[in-house]
């Protein structure tokens, strides 16, 4: 980490006004879309039909952002999106986490304890990363039929589980190559087992990956929508399905301003998580995944 | 330390997961109709909302599964993934030819017969729609209302501007669009979606006469579908291209409606759920805007209706019966059909709570109900199955978009038709 | 007895992830696979047509267009996403202040669904609302921006609302790897006189092949699965202007009721997607046995 900043390259006035017109500008590139959005749901929806969308609004109003969370009609419900967080992360804080931890034991064993064939199987959990999600629906939907867990929470979890299992396992095995194997030598011969040796000397220093790791399943399942609508019933509706239900009728009436304070609620809970974690995010990057 | 913390609690969460399933599951009675749509925000959900409040009156309990997205087509994923894994809803909304091939290919649909001798749909139910709503003489949907599509909708103060009378035949729809580029608006608001394109596309062919639509979108015939004919309707698409602005790709009809709510654009051809865009923006029929036919096809009616179809789902079948019962209700198609723009699909519905265009709408598919000049819309899957619909799509976009010109696109739509059949 | 289970520990640990992935992956690939060979519309059906699904593909104007489409797509945005993303880690890397700051904002996008943000970026390209618009009313009057309207540039706008969604991901990645550089080298290259772009480009990035790896083996996934962007963006238009592999796929297994070719084309896409990742794990297996 120290080491970073000593790659300096620049020291003149001008190159260092350079870089920082380049880097605001890229900010301003990557925030234009949240603001359109952000300006527009504090808008009433005569000025947003008006027409200029860069506009600030002449009357400021906070109601789209309401309607959106209690009272927007979301199907036969008056209920706004706000049902529909508690299905989600009922839904996504099992998956993530079951899925985290198969992919750091997987991890482990995949670089601690090598046997024949390991990395055919490695193989093949990690091309388990690559595969559209269209193509799997009808013959995962059969499968969940026949547990009988088709429109419930479980079924839900573990659809969201065994596809997060690649990139789990990716992270984990990347990260866990670096680590010392002397250290489980040692601990070997002390008489430590396989698990003992997992909890007491590879989980303490594994936040940094555990974090990139929950961060990235967490962002992918909490806005799947194709197989939150497929396989969700009655009472276990995702929170991306309600708020599609809400922005992509067809023949209804289009309330944009509403739709996009929808958006960024349904958002938050993945931004909060990018913000908050943004810094062990890089540093996790950093002593892990990129390492490949 | 932290990693135990927090494999606690994952199995905090999962057992709580769990448990919260179970107790949905033991809820599940057999007074529960589950049913999925995609009528899912503002008017029109709020008016399927009065549906639900009559079956709880009735002691059935309305499980909603609404899906939206691109005009029913995610629902439909949805549903092969609820029929594949052997667990599907009690009623789907559906649409015209999806009903039919729906109806082959599974084979586990409801037989609504005892209801409907009860209340005799076969009388009120015109049979165009009854079409759809049957299968193999059986009753398997309970039809929800009739759009139709062949509508324009103008400002009234653009139209003033323009002479004032509302145009009846092609020539006159030429000359208003023209006298409205001249003031300086854009004649003809359109969205370019495939599917809006498609539904100008029926109204242009209906336009040329009951004959050559029919022969053309329903009968498929060949020699119609790349005839003479079929150019000069191509030429008519071109036509009305020129009057349309050059943004107009990818735009939302809804966006295309704010065009002539604000009198920025002239008029907007759109079936008759255009309207609540003009309602919700406080405006009048007949003051602010008007609801005409498409020049040239007075007396025709396009349409599309939505459907409930039902599934065999064994002994739920009483609460599915009231429900087929209480969707044909003609107070239900009454008031939700005011809100959603569309006509009732029974006939011996009262007009009163309908607005002028609404009057006009149930007047016009009576008489051409009466006159068998009720024509399944082609856009909206009513005359041909998806899969050719979808290929005519692919042909009208492309012509719309300068693809190809009007005699290549004929011979085109000759093809792609005969390839996807 | 205890030795021996310990030798079997590792396997059954790996059983149950080994196990579903099976199942829920690849037994799933060969259903699809056959579906690919029978006559299936609107739900699976078992009746065996051969090839004439994939015959019938290739035929296709719109799968043509796709692919074609995917290569455009495709080549650029991993390109300018990986250039973008190295760009901004290296100006990032240079003591900046407000990195904290700056940081989050250039990340952010990839924790959004596209569901909406397509909107707010179609709406933004969009002439007649967008940002031609607001400068127009702003007062430059001759600013021209109509790709999103054009068939043959819309399939640009998709990539730059693409590489805004990822670019950001590809930076951290870099930034990263840079943070991990050995200073020492650094130094020393220093010291013999090399300037700062001559560190960068002799020691520095040559040093982050294995970054540049795996920034290009997540890109070209999502290049490949883009599919909630196109939708959102263009819905595959204007006409099927922006028609991709993943688009045509939906449409002809749920959309048109042509399952069967619809199970060709995913199949057709697993092809080129094993053919891309294949050959890079297997270098990277490879240097990493040998260590």
């Amino acid at each position: 980490m120290s080491i970073s900043s000593q790659n300096n390259i620049s020291s003149g006035r001008l190159t260092r006004a350079l870089i920082y017109s380049i880097l605001i500008l890229f900010v301003i590139y990557y925030l234009l879309p949240l603001y359109v959005m952000i300006i527009n749901s504090l808008k009433p929806l005569d000025e947003v039909r008006d027409g200029n969308l860069m506009a600030f609004p002449k009357l400021w109003t906070i109601d789209p952002w309401r309607s959106a969370w209690s009272t927007a009609q979301i199907g036969v419900e008056a209920s706004g999106l706000k049902p529909y967080f508690i299905n989600s992360i009922l839904m996504v804080v099992p998956a993530t986490l079951l899925a985290t931890m198969m992919g750091a034991i997987n991890g482990y064993v995949l670089t601690k304890w090598r046997f024949r064939g390991d990395n055919i199987i490695f193989v093949l959990l990690l091309l388990s990363c690559f595969i559209p999600f269209q193509i799997v629906l009808i013959p995962a939907a059969r499968v969940l039929g026949f547990l009988e867990v088709s429109g419930t929470i479980q079924g839900l979890i573990l659809i969201h589980t065994v596809y997060g299992i690649g990139f789990a396992t990716l992270f984990f095995r990347n990260y866990y190559a670096a680590f010392p194997t002397e250290l489980i030598q040692a601990a070997q011969i002390d008489g430590a087992g396989f698990f003992q040796i997992f909890w007491r000397i590879l989980m303490p220093s594994s936040m940094p990956i555990t974090v990139v790791t929950i961060i990235w399943l967490f962002t992918n399942q909490w806005n799947d929508f194709l197989f939150g609508a497929s396989f969700s019933g009655y009472g276990t509706t995702p929170m991306t399905v309600a708020l599609n239900n809400l922005v992509n009728s067809t023949t209804g009436v289009k309330e944009y301003n509403v739709h996009f304070a929808g958006a960024i609620l349904a958002a938050l809970p993945t931004l909060f998580v990018y913000i908050m974690a943004g810094k062990y995010f890089v540093r996790g990057l950093m002593v892990g995944a990129v390492k490949g | 330390m932290i990693f135990l913390n927090f494999i606690k609690t994952t199995l905090a969460i999962s057992a709580l997961t769990l448990s919260t399933t179970i107790l949905t599951s033991i809820a599940n009675a057999n007074s529960d109709v589950e049913v999925m749509h995609w009528w899912t925000s503002g008017g029109e959900a709020a008016a399927i909302k009065v549906l639900q409040k009559d079956l709880a009156s009735k002691d059935v309990n309305w499980k909603d599964m609404p899906v939206a997205g691109g005009g029913g087509s995610d629902a439909m994923t949805v549903l092969r993934a609820r029929i594949t894994a052997g667990n599907p809803p009690t009623a789907a909304q559906m649409l015209g030819f999806d009903i039919t091939d729906w109806a082959k290919s599974t084979g586990k649909l409801g037989n609504l017969n005892a209801v409907a001798e009860k209340e005799d749909w076969d009388k009120v139910v015109p049979a165009a729609l009854q079409k759809f709503s049957k299968y193999e003489g059986k009753w398997i949907a309970a039809p929800v209302n009739v759009h139709s599509s062949n509508w324009v909708w103008v400002n009234k103060k653009a139209l003033d501007d323009a002479g004032g009378k509302a145009p009846t035949t092609w020539e006159e729809l030429l000359t208003v669009l023209d006298k409205m580029k001249a003031n300086g608006i854009t004649p003809l608001a359109h969205g370019g979606q495939p599917w809006q394109d498609a539904t100008l596309f029926d109204a242009v062919v209906l336009s040329m006469g009951d004959d050559f639509y029919k022969k053309a979108m329903i009968d498929l015939d060949p020699e119609t579908l790349g005839g003479e004919t079929m150019v000069k309707a191509f030429e008519r698409m071109a036509a009305l291209r020129s009057y349309v602005d050059d943004n107009f790709s990818g735009r939302d009809w809804s966006l295309a409606s704010s065009m002539v709510i604000e009198g920025k654009a002239g008029m907007q051809m759109m079936g008759d759920w255009a309207k609540g865009e003009f309602i919700k923006a406080d405006k009048k029929p007949g003051e602010d805007f008007v609801c005409i036919r498409f020049p040239g096809t007075q007396g025709a009616v396009t349409f599309n209706s939505d459907q409930f179809v039902m599934f065999d789902v064994g002994d739920q079948s009483e609460a599915q019966m009231k429900m087929a019962s209480a969707v044909m209700n003609p107070v239900f198609q009454s008031a939700f059909n005011v809100v959603k723009g569309s006509a009732p699909a029974r006939t011996d519905v009262p007009n009163d709570a309908f607005d002028d265009c609404g009057k006009k709408a149930m007047a016009d598919l009576a008489e051409a109900s009466k006159n068998n000049r009720l024509f399944g819309s082609m856009a909206h899957g009513h005359a041909v199955p998806a899969s050719i619909k979808n290929a005519i799509y692919d042909v009208v976009t492309a012509h719309f978009n300068g693809e190809f010109d009007s005699k290549t696109a004929a011979e085109e739509l000759e093809a792609a038709v005969f390839a996807s059949k | 007895m205890k030795e021996h289970l310990q030798q079997l520990l590792p396997r059954l640990v790996l059983a149950p992830s080994f196990a579903l992935v099976l199942i829920f992956v690849y037994a799933f690939i060969i259903y699809t696979g056959y579906l690919s060979f029978t006559d299936s519309r609107l739900l699976p059906s078992y009746g065996w047509v051969g090839l004439e699904n994939y015959e019938k593909l290739f035929k296709l104007r719109h799968w043509n267009i796709a692919l074609k489409n995917l290569a455009i797509f495709g080549i650029l945005y991993i390109i300018i996403s990986t250039f973008l993303g190295l760009l901004l880690a290296i100006l990032l890397d240079q003591k900046i202040r407000g990195e904290g700051f700056i940081r989050p904002i250039y990340l952010y996008p990839m924790a959004l669904s596209f569901i909406v943000t397509g909107t707010a970026w179609k709406w933004f390209l969009d002439p007649g609302i967008g940002i031609e618009h607001s400068l127009h009313l702003w007062g430059w009057e001759s600013f021209h921006f109509n790709w999103i309207k054009d068939r043959n540039f819309a399939i640009y706008t998709v990539v730059i609302a693409a590489v805004w969604q990822s670019s950001g991901f590809v930076m951290a990645m870099f930034l990263a790897a840079l943070r991990g550089v050995d200073s020492e080298m650094i130094k020393a290259a220093q010291i013999d006189g090399a300037s700062g772009f001559q560190i960068y480009r002799r020691i520095i990035i040559p040093l982050m092949r294995p970054v540049f790896l795996s920034a290009f083996v997540v890109l070209a996934h999502l290049a490949i699965k883009a599919y909630d962007l196109v939708i959102a963006l263009t819905n595959a238009g204007p006409g099927n202007a922006t028609q991709l592999p993943s688009t045509f796929m939906y449409s002809y297994t749920f959309t048109r009721n042509q399952m069967g070719i619809g199970a060709s084309s995913a199949i057709i896409m697993m092809i080129m997607m094993f053919s891309i990742i294949i050959p890079y794990l297997y270098g990277e297996l490879k240097t990493g046995d040998s260590k």
